[in-house]
């Protein structure tokens, strides 16, 4: 099977040609991850414009309607047309806001959101830094995004925007404990943290299987982690406005909704990478001649439309039944799902598999 | 990498940790501090990082820097005065503080002492998790799960007096 795919071989490319103008090899480090970071951002980006689109022609499949259809065939310019006019309204600051927390929360939602797609293996051979704490760093940096969330709303001055806010402080401190106990049972069968280790180990079994109640744990606190429905409380259109984002507007409005789906797109991304065999192609199919990571976008894209299809069918939880359900259910099963992944591992180790 | 990006790093990262820590102390509204503290203890992360402790260095910022989320809420539910823009004044105590800091910096300086601040003789292990995890469980298993043990019991703690136990008739 040919090995090398299409970014790689650009980025094999570009290094040799800095070694042939005579860069120095901290400055070639530099530039590739620079070059790193901008593919990812504009992976990011791209998805975001997608995902929009998606996400209401999604809902709108759900509540049997057409959605948006104005702008080109089927409406695929919707997102385009919206983000130039979000980019040409006014910036309204109010009055009374904590105007540097208030501004700065807009931006920082953004940076734990860029900064995990250091650790995502796009396909064989393309993850920009391939960390030996690869999946404990992306728990690391995504324990932070809380922060902007709790700044927004305590920087808008307002009773509502921090209602959201510290609903979003517990109901994410709460869901991050089940989300990171259930990469545990994935981290105890590898024997690795380290992401390559990590896809390397599900070329025959994806780890779905073995460790199916983990997904589940994680695929319901994903859910919390990224404030979607049914566990968009911070939100809660019906009881708090719009929670943190009600005094935003224009384009700093726009970027808690960017950061928001390149939140989704790396949940996804991890869910795809610890469970579905990362950029693996589907056992049997190998043969084919697609390279990883266009099997690594489909798996990614598959995870993505699961969250719409739990989002736009299930209707709100209340805030003290999320707790509840975080606490008494979710992190007993995440602590039950490690003890038996560990028996299991003795048991295997025992009979000499 | 190369000593000169070493060294621009460190000191970057040390100018952010000592202005955010001062920042900590010296701003009036305590949520600016709350805030001001996370950006030190990412600065003291990135020294992790220099220093090749990619393990503690993920530590700091999920325990501490995460934290902060958790230390706002309490700082402003705690909080009696009226205007949170003057939340965080400095007091009267100046003699005693001056004798604990004092205190500080002399246990700092004889352990600055005791330290051999020569280069390594072997290199830093390429996975130090696996080396944490072992010595973890193995020769500090008894630190570790008494400290666990403790965490419980505060958490039980609090939950208990969050509850106000009454009074069985």
């Amino acid at each position: 099977m040919e090995n090398i795919n299409l970014f790689v071989l650009l980025a094999n490319w570009l290094r040799q040609w800095l070694e042939g103008v005579g860069a120095s090899p901290d400055v070639i480090e530099v530039v590739m991850d620079v070059f790193g970071t901008v593919g990812a951002l504009v992976f990011i980006l791209l998805n975001a414009l997608i995902l929009v689109l998606l996400e209401r022609k999604a809902a709108a499949f759900f509540q049997q309607r057409y959605g948006p259809n104005r702008w080109g065939p089927k409406g695929v310019f919707q997102t385009i047309f919206d983000s130039l006019k979000l980019l040409s309204k006014e910036d309204i600051i109010p009055k009374a806001v904590d105007k540097w927390v208030f501004k700065i929360a807009a931006y920082l939602i953004f940076i734990p959101a860029i900064l995990v797609f250091a650790v995502i293996p796009f396909g064989e051979g393309m993850i920009i830094s391939d960390l030996n704490i690869g999946i404990f760093y992306f728990v690391a940096v995504a324990s932070t995004a809380t922060l902007a969330f709790l700044m927004a709303g305590w920087g808008s001055n307002n009773k509502y925007s921090l209602i959201g806010g510290m609903r979003s402080v517990a109901q994410m401190v709460s869901y991050e404990i089940p989300l990171v106990f259930s990469l545990v049972g994935v981290v105890m069968l590898t024997g690795s943290m380290k992401m390559s280790a990590i896809v390397a180990a599900q070329t025959k079994v994806w780890f779905i299987l073995p460790q199916f109640l983990a997904f589940l744990v994680y695929f319901i606190a994903g859910h919390a982690e990224l404030n979607r429905g049914p566990f968009d409380m911070p939100e809660g259109e019906q009881e708090i406005v719009a929670g943190p984002y009600t005094e935003y507007s224009g384009m700093r409005w726009a970027l808690f909704f960017l950061a928001e789906y390149a939140n989704l797109v790396a949940v996804c991304s991890i869910a795809t990478t610890m469970f579905l065999g990362g950029w693996n192609p589907i056992p049997g199919l190998g043969f084919l001649p697609i390279p990883t990571y266009v099997w690594f976008v489909l798996k990614v894209y598959f995870m993505i439309m699961l969250f719409m299809w739990t989002r736009w069918t299930f209707p709100r939880v209340r805030i003290d039944h999320l707790m509840h359900f975080g606490w008494k259910v979710l992190i007993p099963v995440s602590l039950v799902n490690i003890l038996v992944t560990g028996i299991g591992i003795k048991i295997y180790q025992w009979m000499g598999w | 990498m190369s000593d000169a990006v070493f060294t621009v790093a460190f000191y970057v990262f040390s100018a952010v940790t000592v202005l955010a820590a001062l920042g900590v102390v010296l701003k009036k509204n305590l949520v600016h501090s709350a805030l001001l503290l996370i950006l030190a203890f990412v600065g003291v992360a990135g020294i992790y990082v220099l220093l090749q402790a990619d393990f503690i260095a993920a530590v700091q910022i999920l325990v501490y820097a995460g934290a902060v989320a958790i230390l706002v809420a309490f700082g402003v539910m705690l909080t009696k005065r009226g205007d949170i823009r003057e939340s965080n004044l400095a007091n009267r105590q100046k003699w005693p503080a001056l004798f604990v800091v004092a205190g500080v910096f002399a246990v700092i300086y004889a352990l600055l002492g005791q330290t051999n601040w020569g280069p390594l003789a072997a290199a830093g292990p390429e996975d130090s998790v696996g080396i944490l995890a072992t010595l973890m469980l193995t020769d500090f298993v008894v630190p570790f799960e008494t400290a666990a043990i403790l965490l419980t019991v505060a958490m039980l703690g609090a939950i208990v007096i969050a509850k106000e136990v009454k009074n069985s008739k």
